[in-house]
Formats: structure tokens, C-alpha cells, sequence
């Protein structure tokens, strides 16, 4: 089933054209990685799915689950299911960590038609999909990722997504930055969350972590256009060869 | 012990006691009348007091933006009212009604500046502390309140003080004597205004805690919505020897009313004084807090958290004087400004020679919701010590709009997101509070009017 068909997406972000015709074609249950070298556009890619202001969208069309995803506000999207793991998760002083999920939560329950949340199933919910992630009851009371470590910020957004169970997950170079165990724990993290009716679209500049997160398909972004399209394998002969050859081509 | 023994700190303060001087000659007379009618009565010293306080006011004049202190600070429109003593007024115990925790178990009230004996409630007080008039004190604790009156509030160079001082009449004394604990807050509650008449009022309010005592204190100023009255209030507390003070400060004055205050504040050896300041009300708003840290290991928190909208403009001038070592001071400022609302924040930290060890931390911070509003602010460090601690920082601008747009990539709209971070950005001070019924108070009362603000913003972008 088609949940994400981009087709001739651009988008202009300072003033430069950055994304200069991109088609995609993602279905539910697969696991899409894009790779590409810095300045190719893939966190780019990324944040224009997301509806971040700063990214202009100049031409191309997004369909999501069969709406058009260019007509929705960024938070309206978040409430229709796509998920962002920001590259650099944003600190949010004086916000309480729990107090934030919770809201978003209930936002988002309340825009499919359920009942909030009381603080009672709430807990009961977060201990559920803390475990996994090992995050511990402290950081939930803390401001969020105020003086988070750079792998606390991380595992933060990968249990933000296992809360809110969102349709569409992106992770936005999600890897960047962590040792092998926090490395692990965020792939684990999104292995479990793996599913028929979910799709991922997986933003990296390293093949390290599609050895944890094993894609169905990798795409490789290069000048703003996905060059090359290809399975688990393509990763690999990147690793080994890097991107030079691909510019080359 | 007390700061009139110490040396002046630097000659900064005589310059601009002379600049002053040359000023007098071009600053408009004012309360003239009044002056002339000034109280009259207690004892002597204190007659003599306000002979001096109306002399001097008389040479200071009303500050012009010529004084450095008042540069940003227009306040000349008070010279252009003639504010009378206000009487008695009816209907005083309604005008209570719907501020901030003002159904406190322990009550003074100060009504136009004269303490009301029917409004106040002071049941339970343990034995040995004073709680009242100070018009009464003079007479039933004449040596504590004579040993103690006026010994913070410079009259010489400070305008408003002078005045202050040239009415003093009646106000709220609070003692303490020494090993004393207070568990139930003291609410002093300032009503002014009235009804079809531009009045004054020079409240005066001394606290005196001694050695080992604790306690808390609230100082509010209420007036009615739309009277256009004038307060002008002196505080001096003293924190005794390892005592503990905490004071809180809520402003809900009438949006028409003028409201300048000074509280001096002196603390001793290993004392702890907090103070929480709330600006929410007041056209034109001055609030001075001066502490001088005088006994080694005290430690002085100045917290406070103005809003405000329309052309309303509020000036927060403070000063921690560290004359001791080892002291430490704590500072957040907080402001949220809408409509074409200004601010100035001024933030003075004096560290003495002798002061070594001094861990002085200030933080000024404000929001501003619209273009039309603006802010000047300035920290000010004069620091004669070298091994010492002294940090500041300020930070002015809208909101963050990561933060806003990583809320709104969880699925919270704009609004949720905006209100979010406000009141995030006002918890910090009110969590401060550790008075459960006034915060509970507090918080309502700030919302509901950051609510309207931002309803009226968004009309505006409409």
C-alpha cells in the first residue's frame, strides 16, 4: 500500500535551490535509507516532509497516505501520523519532559477522535516504552533535552516516536554522533517498531547504522537528485567504494 | 553594623549626588502644596525626619532623564497631577476582593497608606513577635522602630525616598525577636485609590528579623481598575544573624496608577534573604530593590517577573552590595512585554574590597510578544575584590522559533506551542514561590492575563 509518493519534489532553503526534482516512492512496512554526501540535500529531504518553515517548497507534489502533505501545517502532519527525529533535537528549557509527551500525545489523540490520557495510563505508557530505550524516570522530569547528552537527545526522539507511533517515521542522520551502545539502543529502538502499517525513511551519512537497521531499499542523493536507487547491498559497495565514484557517474 | 558605617563605595555616587545639585534650579516644584501640609506628630526625631525628607525632596525635585538613574524613565507626567492625601474611603474591605491571596490567615492592611485596624488579622501571632501599625509601634516599640527607621532609605540623594520620608505617617512593622520562627506567612496588603480623586500614598513598611529568626513576608499593592492614584512606598528590612527572610512582592496596581517603590534590604552574617518580585499592574511602574550584604556567609536571592502590555512601562532598578566575603547572590529577572509597552531593567552588583569569595550570579531575560515593544537593559558590575565569582548575562527577543517548530513537529499547533514556552519562561520565577496559596494566586492571574495579551497579538497579525 503507497503511503509516501514524492514526485519532481524542489525545495529551496537560504535562497539556493538545494532539492532540484526528487522522486520517492516509499510503501508501507519498508524501510528506505538515504545516504549521499554532505550538502547533497538528505536532511533537506527530511525537513521538507516535515514542513519546516525554512525549507520553501518551489515545485514537485507530496502525497502522504493519499492527501496532499503540502497543504498540511507541520503540526498537523505530526498529528496525521509523520514523525521527525531531528537531526539536532531542540533543548526546551522550563518545559518538562513529561509534561511536553504528554501534550503531544493527547494532541494527537484528540485529533483522531480518542479520549486523553489521564496522568495515571499516561505513566503506565511511558514505563512500557522506556524500558527499551533505557531512559530512566529522571530524564523525564528534567527539561527537554536540557543538558542532555548528545546520545540522551537522540534515544529522547527515538522514544518520542515509540509514544506517539507515528505512520511515517523519519530519522534525520539519527546516528550522527553516537558510540556503538547508544547506537544499538536506537536501532533497537526502531527494529521494534518495525511494522506492516509503518513505513521509515532513514537519513544517513554513514552505512554504520544499516547494519542495525537492515533497509529494504537504499536511495543515494547527490546535487539535490537521488542518483542511484538500489537494495541493502548498494550500502555496503558504498562503504567501500564512498561517494566519489558516485559524482563521477 | 549597619550600612551608614560604611564608606561610600565609590565616588560614582558623589558625582551623581552633584549632578543633582546643579539640577535643582531646572526641575519644576512639585507636591509643593502638599508638602506644606505634610504629617505632623509621633516623636521627635521622627518630626524632624520628615523636615529633612521634604527639604531635601525639595531640592532633588522628581527625576528627569538627565539622571542617569531615570535615563529611559520618564516620570515628569507625576508633577503634572495634583495628587491629594487621600481620607478615609468607603468600601474599602470590596476593594480586597479578587487579588492575590489576600484571604491570608495573617493580614495587615494598608489603606492610602494608614493601617486599618478592622481588616487586619493578626490572631495567632506567637508571643514575642509584632505584627502592625507603625504608627502604633511608634508609640508601643518606639526603641526597636527608632533604632532601625530609616537607616536604609537614603533620603539624600534618592527623590522618592525623601518624599517618603517628608510623609511618613503610618505603614506596617513587623519584629521578630531573636530565635522567633514565623510558620504562617505575614501578608501586608497596600490598598490605594479612590473614587473620583487622584490621591497618594507614602506606605512605609520596616521588618526587623533578629538573630536566628524566620520568616515571610508579602507585600501587596492593589488599587480598582481605572483610578489614577499615586504610591510611593519605602521598605527596609533587616535580617539578623543566621536569620531568614523571604519576601515577596505582588504589584496589582490599577493600570492607570503610578507606583514607585524602594526596598532596601541589609543582611548579617550568615543570614538568607529572598525576595520575589511581581509587576503585574501599574501604568508607570518603578521598582528599586537595594541589598547590601553585610555579615560574611549571607545569601541574597532578588527574583522578579513583570508583564506588561499597552503603553504601560515598567523600570526595575536593583542593586546587591557585597560588603562582606563569602556571600553569595542570586538574580533572575524575567519580563514579558506586549503592545508598545517598554521596560528597563538595571542591575547593579557592587563588590567591596574586602568582599573575596563573592559568588555573584545575575540573569536578565525578557519576551517581547509584539514589534511596538522594547526593552533597555543594563547590567552593571563594580567589583574592587579579585578573588571573586561575578557572572552576568542577558538575553532579549521573541521566541525561540526552533523550540516552536520542534513542538509543532510533535503535533502541538502554533498556539499550544507559543503558550508552552511562555509559561515555561514565566515557571521559572514562579516556582519560586513557596507559598502554595499565592503561587497557586499567582499563576492564574499571570496566565489569564498573558492570555489576553496573546489574544490581543493574534488579532492584530489577523
Amino acid at each position: 500500500m503507497s503511503m509516501l509518493d514524492i514526485k519532481n519534489l524542489q525545495v529551496k532553503a537560504d535562497g539556493k535551490d538545494i532539492l532540484k526534482g526528487i522522486d520517492l516512492h516509499v510503501n508501507a512496512g519498508e524501510v528506505h535509507a538515504i545516504m549521499g554526501p554532505n550538502g547533497s540535500g538528505k536532511s533537506t529531504l527530511a525537513r521538507a516532509l516535515s514542513g519546516h518553515p525554512e525549507y520553501e517548497v518551489t515545485g514537485g507534489s507530496i502525497t502522504y497516505d493519499g492527501k496532499d502533505l503540502l497543504e498540511m501545517d507541520p503540526d498537523e502532519r505530526a498529528r496525521e501520523g509523520v514523525f521527525m527525529a531531528f537531526q539536532y533535537p531542540v533543548e526546551i528549557a522550563g518545559v518538562n519532559n513529561s509534561y511536553f509527551l504528554k501534550a503531544a500525545l493527547n494532541a494527537k489523540r484528540k485529533h483522531h477522535g480518542l479520549a486523553e490520557l489521564d496522568a495515571m495510563e499516561f505513566m503506565q505508557l511511558v514505563t512500557e516504552k522506556s524500558t527499551l530505550l533505557e531512559i530512566d524516570k529522571s530524564m523525564l522530569q528534567r527539561a527537554v533535552n536540557e543538558g542532555f547528552s548528545g546520545g540522551e537527545k537522540k534515544r529522547n526522539e527515538i522514544f518520542q516516536m515509540a509514544l506517539l507511533e507515528p505512520k511515517l517515521a523519519i530519522l534525520d542522520e539519527t546516528d550522527s554522533g553516537l558510540d556503538i551502545d547508544a547506537l544499538k539502543l536506537v536501532a533497537g529502538g526502531v527494529n521494534a517498531m518495525r511494522a506492516p502499517d509503518r513505513a521509515f525513511i532513514v537519513v544517513t551519512h554513514y552505512q554504520r547504522l544499516l547494519t542495525y537497521i537492515v533497509p529494504d531499499f537504499v536511495h543515494v542523493l547527490s546535487g539535490g537528485k537521488i542518483v542511484k536507487s538500489g537494495g541493502k547491498e548498494l550500502a555496503l559497495e558504498l562503504e567501500a567504494k564512498g561517494y566519489g565514484w558516485i559524482d563521477a557517474a | 553594623m549597619f550600612p551608614g558605617s560604611l564608606s561610600p563605595v565609590t565616588p560614582v555616587q558623589e558625582t551623581s549626588k552633584d549632578k543633582y545639585m546643579t539640577q535643582v534650579a531646572e526641575k519644576p516644584a512639585v507636591f509643593g502644596n502638599a508638602l506644606e501640609k505634610r504629617p505632623t506628630g509621633g516623636p521627635r526625631w521622627l518630626d524632624d525626619l520628615r523636615g529633612r525628607g521634604a527639604a531635601k525632596f525639595a531640592a532633588l525635585g522628581i527625576p528627569t532623564v538627565r539622571d542617569e538613574d531615570w535615563r529611559f524613565t520618564n516620570v515628569s507626567a507625576l508633577g503634572t497631577i495634583d495628587f491629594a492625601a487621600a481620607g478615609p474611603i468607603s468600601g474599602a474591605a470590596e476593594r480586597l476582593n479578587g487579588y492575590a491571596y489576600t484571604d491570608a490567615p495573617l493580614r495587615l492592611v494598608i489603606v492610602n497608606g494608614k493601617f486599618d485596624t478592622t481588616l487586619s488579622r493578626t490572631k495567632g501571632l506567637p508571643s514575642g513577635v509584632v505584627a502592625g501599625s507603625l504608627a502604633v509601634a511608634l508609640k508601643d516599640h518606639a526603641d526597636v522602630v527608632q533604632r532601625y527607621f530609616g537607616q536604609l532609605a537614603d533620603f539624600t540623594s534618592r527623590s522618592f525616598d525623601a518624599l517618603n520620608t517628608a510623609f511618613v505617617q503610618d505603614g506596617a512593622f513587623i519584629h521578630l525577636p531573636d530565635g522567633a520562627v514565623l510558620d504562617t506567612p505575614i501578608h501586608v496588603i497596600f490598598v490605594s485609590g479612590a473614587e473620583g480623586a487622584s490621591v497618594m500614598a507614602h506606605p512605609r513598611t520596616l521588618v526587623v528579623a533578629g538573630a536566628n529568626a524566620q520568616a515571610t513576608v508579602i507585600e501587596s499593592y492593589i488599587g480598582v481598575k481605572g483610578e489614577t492614584y499615586f504610591t510611593n512606598a519605602v521598605s527596609e528590612v533587616f535580617v539578623g544573624e543566621n536569620a531568614g527572610v523571604d519576601h515577596y512582592k505582588v504589584q496589582q496596581e490599577s493600570l492607570e496608577a503610578f507606583h514607585v517603590a524602594s526596598l532596601h534590604v541589609h543582611t548579617s552574617r550568615s543570614s538568607r534573604f529572598s525576595s520575589h518580585s511581581f509587576a503585574l499592574g501599574g501604568k508607570t511602574v518603578r521598582n528599586d530593590a537595594l541589598a547590601i550584604l553585610d555579615g560574611e556567609g549571607g545569601d541574597c536571592t532578588l527574583n522578579g517577573l513583570y508583564l506588561a502590555d499597552r503603553e504601560r512601562m515598567i523600570d526595575n532598578h536593583t542593586t546587591i552590595d557585597h560588603a562582606k566575603p563569602h556571600c553569595g547572590s542570586h538574580e533572575v529577572y524575567k519580563g514579558i512585554l506586549g503592545g508598545t509597552a517598554r521596560a528597563i531593567f538595571n542591575g547593579k552588583i557592587i563588590v567591596r574590597q574586602d568582599a573575596q569569595k563573592t559568588d555573584a550570579k545575575q540573569t536578565n531575560r525578557a519576551l517581547l510578544l509584539t514589534d511596538g515593544a522594547t526593552i533597555n537593559t543594563k547590567p552593571q558590575l563594580e567589583i574592587f575584590a579579585d578573588d571573586v565569582k561575578c557572572t552576568h548575562g542577558a538575553a532579549i527577543g521573541q521566541l525561540d522559533e526552533d523550540a516552536i517548530f520542534y513542538l509543532r513537529a510533535r503535533g502541538l499547533n502554533y498556539a499550544e506551542a507559543r503558550d508552552m514556552l511562555i509559561h515555561a519562561f514565566a515557571g521559572q520565577v514562579l516556582d519560586g514561590v513557596r507559598v502554595q496559596p499565592l503561587r497557586d494566586a499567582l499563576e492564574v492571574e499571570l496566565f489569564d492575563q498573558l492570555a489576553k495579551d496573546l489574544a490581543e497579538v493574534d488579532a492584530r497579525k489577523a
